[in-house]
Parts: C-alpha cells; structure tokens; sequence
C-alpha cells in the first residue's frame, strides 16, 4: 500500500514538472508582473462600481487617461526627462566620490584614518535633515537636487565598497602575491572582483535612496520634474495626475533595479547564489 | 635526544645517495640550504636554529605535532615569512625564488576565474595569450582535468579544485614545489589518488619537494626522505630508500611508520 501511495506522489510530481500552467504561459520574467496587474484590474473594477470615489482615487484608465493628455502636450517627457537626468547626476557624482572613498580607505590603512571618523560623522545626520540649508545654499535650483541625491547615495556606495574590499579572502590576497601578481594586476583579478558581490549591494540600496531624495527634494523646492508635476496637480485637485506621478516614481524605480540586477548578474556569474 | 637529533641533521650534505634524483630525465630542481634559520612570533620561539641541505630534486617530508614550526618552515623556504635570524639559500642564492610555489591545504582558487584562467595564474606574465591557454591546458591535462577547463571552480569537488591548485603550481614549471598539508581536507580514497598523482609529476618534472604532512603514512609514500621536527627543531633526518612506486601495506613501511610514530608521540627516541 505504502508503494502504491509513493508512486501516485511521484507521478503527481513527474505531472506537476510537467505542466506546470504557470510557467507554460508565461516567460519567467512576466510573471512578476501578474500581481501587479491583478490589483490594477480589481482597482478599476471597484472604480467602475462607485466603491473608489474618483477624488479620492480615481480609475486606473482615468490615470491613464491623463498619462496621454500629459504626453500629447509634451509636459510628462519632459518631466520625466529632467527628473532622470537629475537622479543620474547625482547618482553618478555620489556614486563616484563614494567609489573613491571606498577604494582608497579598503586599500589603505593611512587613508582610512584620516577620513572613516568624519565620514562615520557626517553618515549619522540624515541628509534630508540639510534640506534647509541646501535651499539657502542653492535656492531651488539643479544644483540642490544634485547635492542631495549624490550626498545620500555617497554613503551606501562607500560604506559597502569598503566592507567588500575588507572581506576579500586574505588567502586569496597572498595566493597572488605568491603568483607574482603585483599591486595593479592583484587589485583586477583578486580585490575587485572579491569587492564586487558587496558593491552591488551598496549600488541597489543606492539606487534606492536616489530615488527617494529626489521625490523629496522635487516635492518641497522644485521647478520641474514629477514631483514638481505632482505638487502642481496637487494644487489644481488633479488626483489623476498627483496618482500618475507616484506610478511613474515605481516604474522608474523599478527599471533602476532591473538594471543593476543585470548587470549583476552578468558579473557575478561565477557566484552560485547568482546562477540561473 | 638533541644530540641525536643534531648528529643525524649533520648527515646533511652527504644525503642523495638513495634518492632517485638522478633518475629523472631533465632534473631541473633546485638545492635548497637553511642556515641558521630561526623564526620568533613575538616572546615565542616557533623555529630554533635550523640548518638543513636539501639536494637538487630530492622529496623531502616534514613531518610533526602541529605547532611544532613546520608549517612556519615551509614558508620561510618559499619567501612568506621573513627569518628572525640565519639563511635560506635557494640555489645558492638568497632572496624571494622565482622558480618556487607553493600550494596549500585549502586549494586557493579564485572564484571568479574559470578553471583554465586560474591554471594561468600560474604561468608567465610576459607570454602571449594564446601560449598560456596552450599551456595551462597542458598543465590541467597534466592532473588530468583537460576537459573541465571552462568550468566555474564552484562546480568542482573538492580533490578536483586541488588538482586545478597543483595543475597552477605546475604550470610554470617551478623549481621547488612546497606542499603544505594540500591533502589535509581530502577523503581517503581522493588522498592516495593525489599522492600519486603528486609522484608522477614530481618523477617527471623533476623539481625539488618539500611536503609539510601530519599523515606518517603519506610522507613515508612519498618522500625520499623525512624530517621530525620537535619544538622547532629537526629531532630526526630519515632516508626511505623504500623503491618506487611503493606499496601501501608493505611491513617494512608500515614498520617505519611505527617507529615515527613512536618518536613523535613519546620523544624517547626508541632506536631511530
């Protein structure tokens, strides 16, 4: 009896493998986005039913609605774009400096003394806190967003380069140096790429602080970008768009880490927790 | 006991008689001299005036308690530890050897690197590219892992990343190959497959071996000759002129075995 029971299990299992239904319709990359569109589709449906009020949140094809009206006249690209090229910026100046610190203070010891103190410091204000006095430094210009985007990106970048760099395998370190490997070839081949799976973790918590400053910095002194687009709807009572801003927020948000997933992906393929 | 110990490390020098250096076809290993070699860490003394020849091609093993200093030896030969006081002439001449490597207990691949880049670290900077694929396919046929060049190391057992660790130490031909305890992590059945894996390459290349072992029975299997070392000293210099390939299991060894043994457990030194 018991056989006939471990067999039925294992056809199921074989049946299961099989078919699968899920798996047979969609690409494994779809099938992120069914709940999503589930919650898009149950959100409408109580739209439609009067259950949602529109002010409060209107219909999903209503915010799409004003996506298109925003398009044909130009001013959601044009939004979007700034709000881009503004978190680019500043991730790529934060990302940078932060980059350097990381570096120089895991290679060297004289290094780290000098600045771990005072950036351990300055990590401890939160950088929102300096909103104020960013915009008596900067007025609400570019220059206000690009400090404080690359000021809240320096620090998960420096903090994870380093601490990657500090946990390459010293076995691995004298191994080259044994080789003959010198300083430049030893950094490439056995520091770096030791550094690597730690950095990607400082590069997505980055990216999402980069977005969050900026939603910040937009909302309360801007001239353009969503969240500039946002306020602006907001006083005019345009729900749809004010919802439209915070969906283009998760999608921008989103793309950002699917890319630094890939390009994880594509360095790290030697590490088995990155395998497909 | 020390001044057996001393009597016998004096016999330096006049050593090679049984060893089959002369056998190898192209011997191209170096003769290695300790002089004086002392090694302290801090208050404690770990390696206490050793003097030691070790001829062109010759197998030697190191074997003793752990902490005994034999570790600390070995990477002094090979230029990883700087001496407190005396000499290590490797060739003759003193100095960080070129022509030496050395490969570990644990098998020090680079994760990142597939199994042939990692064979390459091992080969000259100066060649061209294709030369040094060429040549750590050459070095991996050599242990036998000539199909599995393009693998990640992650997806090797363990007696396999140590065969990739001995294809990169063999690849640019080294001139003295230090061993410490690379077999240590291993099964049994993998170890004796290493260990003549280890002869074979060793009997054609003809390099010169030093093996730093707890196991009595591998050193005995191996080395032309085995060095006790006690409390940071060389407490007995014996010659195996067992022939090759040497059974395991054969009396004569396993009586050997005993006696080393004994020496290292009890330091009454009972007749060796």
């Amino acid at each position: 009896m018991s056989d006939t029971t471990l067999q039925t299990a294992a056809e199921e299992a074989v049946d299961k493998s099989r078919s699968r239904p899920l798996t047979r319709w969609l690409p494994g990359s779809a099938i992120g986005w069914l709940v999503p569109a589930l919650l898009i589709a149950v959100w409408e449906l109580l739209s439609r039913l009067g259950q949602i009020p529109a002010n409060v949140l209107p219909a999903p094809s209503a915010v799409a609605a004003a996506a298109v009206r925003l398009t044909a006249s130009g001013e959601l690209q044009h939004n979007i774009g700034v709000s881009a090229l503004r978190a680019l910026s500043g991730f790529v100046v934060g990302g940078t400096v932060g980059l350097i610190f990381g570096l120089a203070n895991g290679l060297s010891a004289l290094s780290e003394k000098l600045t771990d103190t005072t950036l351990q410091m300055v990590r401890n204000v939160p950088h929102l806190a300096l909103i104020p006095l960013v915009i008596l430094w900067f007025g609400i210009d570019e220059e206000a967003k690009l400090f404080l985007v690359a000021l809240g990106v320096f620090f998960p970048i420096y903090i994870n380069t380093l601490h990657g760099i500090r946990s390459v395998d010293p076995q691995l370190v004298e191994m080259g140096r044994i080789y003959g490997m010198g300083s430049w070839e030893l950094f490439w081949r056995v520091i770096l790429p030791g550094a690597l799976p730690s950095m990607f973790v400082g590069l997505r918590y980055a990216l999402g602080i980069m977005w969050l400053t900026l939603i910040v910095a937009e909302t309360i002194a801007a001239s353009s970008g969503i969240g500039y687009m946002a306020m602006q709807a907001r006083e005019f009572l345009l729900v749809d768009v004010v919802v439209l801003s915070i969906l283009i927020y998760a999608l921008l948000g989103k793309l950002a880490d699917s890319i630094a997933r890939l390009l994880e992906r594509l360095s790290l393929q030697w590490h088995p927790a990155y395998r497909r | 006991m020390n001044a057996v110990a001393a009597a016998i490390s004096r016999r330096e020098g006049r050593f090679p008689s049984a060893a089959p250096v002369q056998a190898h076809g192209n011997a191209r290993g170096v003769p290695v001299t300790l002089r004086g070699l002392a090694k302290s860490f801090g208050p404690k003394q770990v390696l206490k005036a050793v003097d030691l020849h070790i001829p062109a091609g010759q197998f030697v093993a190191v074997v003793g308690k752990s902490g005994c200093g034999k570790s600390t030896l070995l990477r002094l030969i090979v230029g990883l530890e700087q001496a407190t006081a005396g000499r290590v002439l490797i060739d003759a001449e003193e100095g960080r050897p070129s022509g030496a490597r050395i490969m570990f207990q644990e098998p020090r691949l680079l994760p990142w690197a597939r199994v042939r880049g990692n064979v390459e670290v091992g080969l000259d900077r100066s060649l061209a590219t294709s030369e040094r694929r060429l040549k750590a396919q050459d070095a991996l046929a050599e242990v036998g892992l000539d199909d599995r060049g393009d693998e990640w190391p992650a997806v090797l057992s363990g007696g396999q990343k140590q065969r990739v660790a001995l294809a990169r130490a063999l690849a640019g031909h080294p001139r003295l190959l230090a061993l410490d305890e690379p077999l240590g992590a291993l099964d049994a059945l993998t170890r004796i497959g290493m260990q003549r894996l280890i002869e074979s390459v060793w009997q054609q290349q003809g390099f010169t071996a030093v093996l730093v072992t707890h196991d009595v029975a591998e050193a005995i299997a191996l080395a032309d000759r085995i060095l006790v070392i006690d409390e940071g000293r060389i407490a007995a210099d014996l010659p195996i002129d067992a022939p090759r390939p040497r059974h395991r299991g054969d009396p004569a060894l396993a009586a050997l075995e005993g006696r080393i043994l004994d020496r290292l457990f009890n330091d009454q030194g009972s007749g060796i």
